[in-house]
């Protein structure tokens, strides 16, 4: 019997710590290595060209590395459904293996191909290499349910069995008597596609400041590491103007294609720390940018709706306005508040912004001025951003937004303050924004603000040249912490009922029950939970949440919840 | 059809919800007589259920009813008569909460229209606690104001209106809102909460309302109502003596307003909030007298004075002078390392304390000083501010256990040669006496 195995990439686009490909070529005669290219996904709109070029360039480079294996990589379109039955009959298919992918949806998918597989007398053969840990694992030690605050999953973590050795990479002796049959016309039926050709404009396109693929990743991975050893120092660096700009050690988007394992990168750091540090254990917050991937993608695995706020039940139902055209002004980077803009404009330019200019833009688009939905965010974001993949995109949305995880909420920030301390200079402003290239520091973070005379000395006149602000902050920030109170006022409120309930049900329903439950409570003045004042005014402490069930989780233990039902001392 | 004692069909429904059940007892009763269908009924019923749910008493049925969302309410309300009758009786239709949304404008479910007009026809005079929650369109807040014209019959404790989102009762023209409300005040005579921050009331719609509520009214919250005056928001202060927690703009607030709360006939107030909020920069602020805080400590020593700030650094000249009975503390905007210290000085009976920024100086003299007189601290926020984990550590030591609330960013502790951040934790969380991460935010 021929064991003729198919590899397939989804994400995982590497050769090193492959388990799942590594497995497959063990014991099979011939291996292809395909990627399936939905054509659906070229014309959809929430797929940007930067994120396309990436996924490109990815793929080419794989190809190229297969090639000095004597191997190709096969890139079909159409959809895995329609695709596989195909391939498996073509190719007499005797094994099928990928990496595990967490997301709901892509559980889903595989679902149905495994199915297709075991109907063709395929063998699947599935690994865990785009996380750390086995996430059900994790899952199942907090008793079935996902981890709902970063404490909590950090304590977990530290309970978990070491992180998994990244595999052996896969090399001419790992492929041994494994062959690729290659066609004449490979590169006619089976080739990496261009940009032009998904039906994309390339004219005046810029070069990619993040060029794709599994060299590239490896290449910076070193960097970063060498960068690391020689600061020796471990701390969050101090951040300073710099770091805004995109950088050569940056990880990020490797991670999220996979072209970067996380385990190699969690391994190497690990060593690195153990040699310049000659300590055995390394902290926690060493492996920060690692964990909080690893958090979004457990509490989403096992919620299809994690990306949307109704019926998702770790999401807080908040009253967001709709406005598509102030969501247009700020995802195109016209709000006329210079920080804001540059970052929306270094974003769609080149496909990453730093994470504290992304908190920026994000309170600033939903609970800090405009009050939008953090979807609406989350979807821009998916399209222009080169890390944004399903779980932690909307995870970090959601956390942003305040809208989950028990985030405080009191502290906005300032689309002008919070610019100017990070980059007094306005270097960053200068390079995005071209148009306030000759506004004095003094004046670019605001210049609406700045004398006429300063602004024709400049150029550039307010209102003409750049937008004036789409709102005026103070009253937005005012109106939204009262807003966010008064919801989260209203959340307290579900105490006691939170454990019981599944899904939180409709707005009107809830907040009958309140006033109900507060009838039963104090038939005096029934109605001040709902819009009176609390004592403890700012604080969410964390006791009501909704909908989920929260038996051991490790909240910030509020002050009294008692204090927050009463409305005198 | 023959209906036999312990007849299959009712019988073996016990797997469906009582309604179904009830439907197949009516189903096999047509052709019989009413004496023999209610023996029969029982029959059946007693050897299944041993009631009928038919005759459950209204009481039970509304103790149940009071815990099922509104939905499935009215699900129940379908199924009979007796159900029916319980869904409308008064005491289910003290409260209610409009939810006026347009798809347009908002992503949540508008409360049903025939449903608003089932409630005004059948129920507008059982309605005691009502709010009105509106989205940022003006369709929604003129349908809040269509819908408070007509509760003429009603006599309201509680009345509510809300915006959700953008302000959008300010976008009405003001004569419409205002007639609109006037009905209400008129009508209630025994409004004892109100809230309409950010509406065009003005002072004339509040000389009404005192007219009318002044005995009963206790809790009033008009933030951001720009329409009115020191003088007007002084008439109720002067003749509503019940006034137990109040909420308005600091351009309000005056020495003659706290005197007035302070006055013998006035109850002990229990809450006080204060909107600082500037236009436009470099904007003056009036000052209030020490002697008028005095008064109202004097007259209510327990109340809670909470000050929302939302000034711009130069602007808070005027505050912070003198000792201030402020409770609550929230600064919006960058605050400077000068008005910390004031803070500290002057504001004995603190309680929380949120700074959502302040720059890239060191806070610890700051905080360590807030420490020492804010004997009363329980809660503290920051956020974008610095401070040494040194000063840090010695801020927790000395607030020791009272402080329940400790929210700070990750960012805001700096490391320094006695504590870095792994180890910060640990430190704040011995003086604690509980568990304690400083707040973070994600690194992706």
């Amino acid at each position: 019997m021929v064991g003729n195995t198919i590899h397939w990439f989804r994400k995982g686009l590497r050769l090193h710590d492959n388990p799942s490909l590594k497995e497959s070529i063990r014991g099979a005669d011939t291996l292809r290595c395909v990627y399936i290219l939905d054509p659906w996904f070229a014309g959809s709109s929430n797929v940007g060209i930067s994120r396309w070029r990436f996924l490109l360039q990815c793929l080419e480079d794989l190809d190229a590395s297969l090639r000095k294996l004597n191997s190709r990589l096969f890139v079909i379109r159409g959809q895995p459904t329609d695709v596989f039955p195909r391939l498996f009959q073509e190719w007499q298919t005797s094994q099928l293996s990928y990496e595990y992918d967490s997301e709901p949806f892509g559980k889903e998918r595989d679902a149905a191909i495994q199915k297709l597989a075991s109907e063709a007398g395929v063998e699947v053969t599935v690994k865990v290499s785009h996380t750390l840990y086995d996430l059900d694992k994790i899952i199942e030690l907090n008793g079935g349910q996902s981890p709902l605050t970063y404490k909590r999953f950090q304590a977990l973590i530290s309970h978990m069995d070491a992180v998994e050795s990244p595999a052996e990479t896969i090399t001419a002796e790992v492929m041994r008597k494994c062959a690729t049959p290659i066609s004449d016309d490979h590169d006619d039926m089976f080739a990496v596609p261009s940009l032009e050709e998904l039906g994309f404009e390339t004219e005046g396109l810029a070069t990619a400041v993040w060029p794709g693929g599994e060299t590239e990743a490896l290449t910076r991975l070193e960097r970063h590491l060498e960068r690391k050893a020689w600061v020796a120092n471990f701390e969050r660096p101090r951040m300073n103007a710099n770091s805004l700009l995109a950088s050569p050690t940056g990880l990020s988007p490797y991670l999220r294609f996979g072209c970067l394992s996380c385990r190699l990168f969690y391994f190497k750091l690990t060593d690195l720390y153990r040699k310049v540090k000659k300590n055995s254990s390394p902290p926690l917050s060493l492996y920060g940018q690692l964990l909080w991937r690893e958090f979004f993608y457990t509490t989403a695995t096992n919620n299809p709706r994690f990306d949307k706020m109704e019926g998702n039940p770790v999401c807080v139902q908040i009253p967001w306005d709709r406005n598509p055209e102030a969501l247009a002004k700020w995802a195109e980077g016209r709000t006329g508040f210079p920080w804001i803009d540059a970052i929306m404009t270094q974003l769609r330019q080149e496909g990453w912004i730093h994470h504290l200019a992304r908190h920026a833009v994000a309170c600033f688009l939903t609970r800090g001025d405009l009050w939008i939905s953090w979807e609406e965010g989350m979807k821009v974001f998916e399209e222009l951003l080169l890390d944004a993949d399903w779980s932690v995109n909307a995870g970090s949305w959601m956390w942003l937004s305040c809208s989950s995880f028990f985030q405080q909420f009191f502290h906005c920030y300032c689309p002008v303050g919070f610019g100017r301390r990070t980059d007094p200079n306005g270097d960053y402003i200068r390079r995005y924004l071209p148009i306030l290239k000759a506004f004095p520091a003094k004046y670019i973070f605001d210049p609406w603000n700045a004398p006429e005379s300063v602004q024709k000395a400049a150029k550039c006149v307010i209102g003409m040249h750049y937008p004036k602000p789409m709102v005026h902050h103070t009253e937005a920030s005012r109106l939204n912490i009262q807003r966010m109170t008064q919801i989260y006022q209203q959340l307290s409120c579900y105490r006691g009922l939170g454990e019981h309930r599944a899904q939180p049900a409709e707005t009107t329903a809830n907040s009958l029950k309140i006033r109900l439950e507060s009838l039963e409570e104090s038939k005096q003045t029934p109605i001040t939970n709902l819009i009176g004042n609390n004592i403890m005014c700012f604080f969410y402490s964390g006791r009501g949440h909704a909908a989920v069930k929260r038996s051991s989780e490790d909240l910030t233990p509020g002050g009294s919840n008692k204090a927050q039902r009463q409305t005198s001392n | 059809m023959k209906r036999v004692k312990g007849d299959e069909d009712a019988c073996s429904s016990s797997s469906e919800g009582p309604t179904e059940s009830c439907k197949k007892v009516r189903k096999l009763q047509p052709s019989k007589e009413k004496h023999q269908e209610e023996e029969e009924e029982t029959d059946v019923d007693l050897c299944e259920f041993g009631f009928d749910w038919a005759l459950l008493p209204q009481e039970i049925l509304l103790n149940i009813f009071q815990f099922l969302p509104l939905l499935d309410r009215a699900y129940a309300s379908q199924v009979c008569r007796g159900w029916n009758q319980a869904f409308h009786m008064p005491e289910l239709w003290r409260c209610f909460e409009f939810e006026l949304n347009q798809p347009a404008s908002s992503y949540l479910k508008a409360t049903h229209p025939d449903l608003i007009k089932q409630i005004i026809k059948r129920h507008s005079n059982h309605l005691q606690y009502v709010s009105f929650k509106v989205d940022s369109s003006t369709e929604s807040a003129e349908a809040a104001c269509d819908i408070l014209s007509q509760l003429v019959n009603c006599s309201l404790k509680t009345l509510g209106l809300i915006s959700t989102a953008r302000p959008s009762f300010m976008e009405l023209p003001k004569s419409h809102f205002i007639s609109a409300l006037t009905v209400v005040f008129v009508n209630s005579k025994s409004l004892s909460s109100l809230k309409i921050d950010d509406t065009p009331v003005d002072d004339p719609s509040l000389k009404v309302l005192v007219a009318n509520n002044s005995d009963t009214l206790r809790m009033l919250k008009m933030s951001s109502c720009p329409h009115v005056s020191p003088a007007g928001i002084l008439c109720v202060a002067d003749q509503c003596h019940g006034l137990r927690e109040l909420a308005l703009n600091y351009h309000l607030l005056s020495d003659e307003l706290l005197l007035a709360l302070s006055s013998e006939k006035h109850v002990h107030l229990e809450h006080l909030r204060i909107d600082v909020v500037s236009e436009n920069p470099g904007q003056h602020f009036h000052t209030i007298r020490k002697s008028s805080w005095d008064a109202m400590l004097r007259h209510s020593p327990k109340f809670n004075l909470v000050m929302y700030f939302f000034l711009y650094e130069d602007e808070f000249g005027p505050f912070f002078r003198e000792e201030v009975p402020i409770t609550h503390l929230y600064f919006g905007r960058s605050v400077s390392k000068d008005v910390l210290g004031r803070v500290g000085l002057h504001c004995p009976r603190l309680v929380e304390l949120v700074v959502c920024a302040n720059g890239l100086r060191p806070l610890d003299e700051e905080l360590i000083r807030i420490a020492k007189r804010c004997t009363q601290l329980s809660a503290i926020g920051l956020g974008e501010c610095e401070v040494s984990c040194s000063a840090f550590v010695e801020f927790v030591k000395m607030c020791g256990r009272r402080l329940s609330q400790l929210s700070i960013m990750e960012e805001v502790l700096i490391p320094d040669h006695k504590y870095n951040l792994d180890e910060i934790h640990w430190e704040v969380s011995k003086h604690l006496g509980r568990v304690w991460f400083p707040d973070m935010m994600p690194t992706w």
